[in-house]
């Protein structure tokens, strides 16, 4: 780990609101994005003249689109349910970190020229010229914002800051200010397919590597299948589980299913991506083009099934939007979710017996589960409500003997983000990261202390690199959070399986 | 942009300090990176640099951890075939350390 170049929040009992500290994260923002980040996707290559101008006709056309932000703008009643519910406020102290005050940047330029009052009295309704100075807040803490939309669950008229921030993110976007790390990225899934750039033949020969590892740990010849045409499933899966740690470990686990279900299934090069971060950045059409590679991979491919591996925003833009961006899919078997998540087709196959486990397996663990926001708070999971919290839980319990939840007020609806989702998992928002860490840091080190727990599993790809590089800053080991289908993994006997 | 001194030539670096251009690079670039670190490049250092040079050319991206760190395993024995090893020698993280040193883009998306 790095040295900080910051003060690290210490961590406490009980969780503690921050007194007031303007400015403190004035100076967080991360790096702008390039001209040649930003032509590919369809937005101007730098500031462009009369911004302002440009800013305000977009916001309008916006407006007419997203009926909902402009519903938020106008609900606001400042009661004050949300200011002491953001990870980010709670980290920082920032006032402009609360919800409220996240939204009022907007909301006071959007007052200034779309409400009569606005136009006629601004200083009476807080509404403000759209200055540069208004622009740089927008920028700052526009990336301060992860979309985890815990705000909106306190919010007793239910107003979606993430909403907001995405759509002040696709304002500037329009304007010629990006971000480096969202657009980068995206540009790369356009041209190569995943967030990575990992190319075919890379890909390839990590899989293949793969395979060899599982055959040597047991005996048995799991594939891990590329391209294979007239498979019954396509996994799509965030790319960081071909390459980093503990994502992998889940792939293995995902593999290790699969063949014991005796189902056929292959990933894709085309579709060798799960993450979407058109999403993160508000653009409609940038998410859209994104997805239309699962259809087109799943047509190719023709395949029956769609399942999504471990991936938190890729699940929302998954459950929430996928029929609407690459739909309809009439050339899929309606008998089966789409698409279907990972842990929901473990968890079936769990229910009518068909995977043996030995749970001792895991007993070096004591285990509790991070609900990753963009499946807690945007998505479900299987056939009941509820069922995004319980299968997760139900398929790490059926896998490990040792279990514990985390206080309730940070779990489930109620959970805290990583700190490092919507688009900032990127190293020059260290300091945001970190700070941001803290409420679920706190309550992960109380049941180290009051349960004994050893580590955290997650489902999604952003918690698993967050924490793994956050958890050293708090004094904890980077392995302590684990992949669920990891734990799987671990735990699976497998059919002919000669070593455990 | 900003530029790194390299043997008096001026070599053009991006935010990160990482290589704009790949073909700038040469042994030398490793070993004013690391002085900028504080960290001394020791032999076992190089061995990681040179894998992940080889790997880039063949694939143009920097290997995943799995694969790296099998290679390790292979080339200089199973105990050293862990991430475990690989941060000792790189405490910023072999992904995206090492590859700086080895004037690789950096690693991107959710890793």
């Amino acid at each position: 780990m790095a040295k900080p170049t910051f003060q690290v929040p210490e961590l406490q009992e009980y969780l503690e609101i921050p007194s007031v500290t303007p400015g403190t994260m004035a100076h967080s923002k991360p790096f702008y994005s390039k001209p040649e980040f930003q032509k590919p996707l369809g937005f101007p290559e730098e500031l462009v003249d009369n911004w302002q101008e440009k800013a305000i006709v977009k916001m309008g056309e916006l407006l007419t689109k997203y009926k909902s932000v402009q519903v938020f703008l106008d609900a606001c009643v400042k009661c004050g349910s949300c200011t002491d519910k953001c990870h980010y406020y709670i980290g920082t102290g920032d006032p402009k970190n609360m919800p409220v005050a996240r939204q009022d940047l907007l909301r006071k330029v959007y007052r200034r020229y779309f409400t009569f009052a606005g136009k006629y009295f601004p200083s009476l309704v807080g509404a403000t010229d759209l200055t540069k100075e208004v622009l740089d807040d927008w920028y700052s803490y526009f990336h301060q914002c992860s979309q985890c939309r815990r705000c909106s669950v306190f919010c007793p008229y239910g107003i979606d800051t993430a909403e907001i921030s995405m759509f002040a993110r696709e304002l500037m976007d329009h304007i010629g200010v990006g971000q480096k790390y969202c657009n980068e990225i995206i540009c790369k899934v356009h041209k190569i397919g995943n967030n990575l750039g990992l190319p075919g033949p890379a890909l390839a020969d990590t899989l293949e590597g793969l395979e060899e590892d599982v055959l040597d740990d047991t005996g048995v010849d799991v594939k891990f299948p590329l391209d294979q045409e007239g498979s019954e499933i396509l996994l799509v899966t965030p790319s960081a589980d071909f390459f980093a740690e503990p994502h992998v470990d889940g792939l293995v686990g995902y593999a290790k299913v699969f063949h014991e279900a005796g189902v056929s299934w292959t990933l894709s090069t085309e579709a060798s991506e799960a993450a979407n971060f058109g999403m993160f950045i508000g653009s409609y059409e940038n998410m859209r083009k994104i997805s239309q590679r699962v259809r087109k991979a799943a047509k190719d491919l023709k395949v029956k099934r769609i399942v999504f591996g471990e991936c938190g925003h890729a699940w929302r833009v998954a459950y929430s939007f996928l029929n609407t961006l690459a739909g309809p899919w009439e050339f899929l078997d309606p008998n089966y979710p789409v698409p279907q998540h990972i842990c929901e087709f473990t968890w079936n196959l769990i229910q009518e017996g068909k995977l043996k486990f030995d749970k001792s397996q895991n007993d070096d663990m004591v285990l509790t589960f991070h609900d990753s926001c963009n499946v807690a708070r945007a998505s479900r999971m299987g056939a009941d409500p509820g069922g995004q919290f319980e299968i997760p839980r139900n398929v790490i319990k059926a896998v490990c003997n040792n279990y514990q939840d985390m206080d309730a007020d940070t779990i489930k609806e109620r959970t805290f983000c990583c700190g490092g989702g919507g688009g900032l998992l990127t190293d020059d928002l260290m300091e945001l990261r970190v700070k941001g860490a803290k409420p679920r840091m706190e309550a992960l080190n109380n049941v180290i202390k009051d349960k004994g727990v050893t580590h955290m599993a997650a489902i999604c790809a952003i918690c698993k690199s967050q924490f793994t590089k956050v958890l050293p800053y708090y004094g904890m080991d980077m392995s302590q959070i684990v992949s669920v289908h990891q734990l799987v993994s671990n735990a699976i006997v497998l059919t002919g399986q000669t070593d455990q | 942009m900003s530029t790194i001194d390299v043997n008096g030539k001026q070599l053009e670096v991006d935010e990160e300090g990482y290589l704009a251009n790949i073909n700038d690079w040469e042994e030398a670039v490793a070993d004013v990176m690391s002085k900028q670190d504080d960290l001394q490049l020791t032999s076992e250092h190089w061995d990681i640099i040179k894998f992940l040079r080889e790997y880039y050319e063949e694939y143009q991206i920097a290997p995943a951890v799995r694969v790296l760190t099998k290679a390790v395993g292979k080339q200089l024995g199973k105990e050293k075939g862990n991430s475990k090893y690989l941060y000792g020698l790189f405490p910023y993280g072999p992904g995206k350390q090492a590859c700086r040193y080895a004037g690789l883009p950096k690693p991107t998306g959710c890793v």
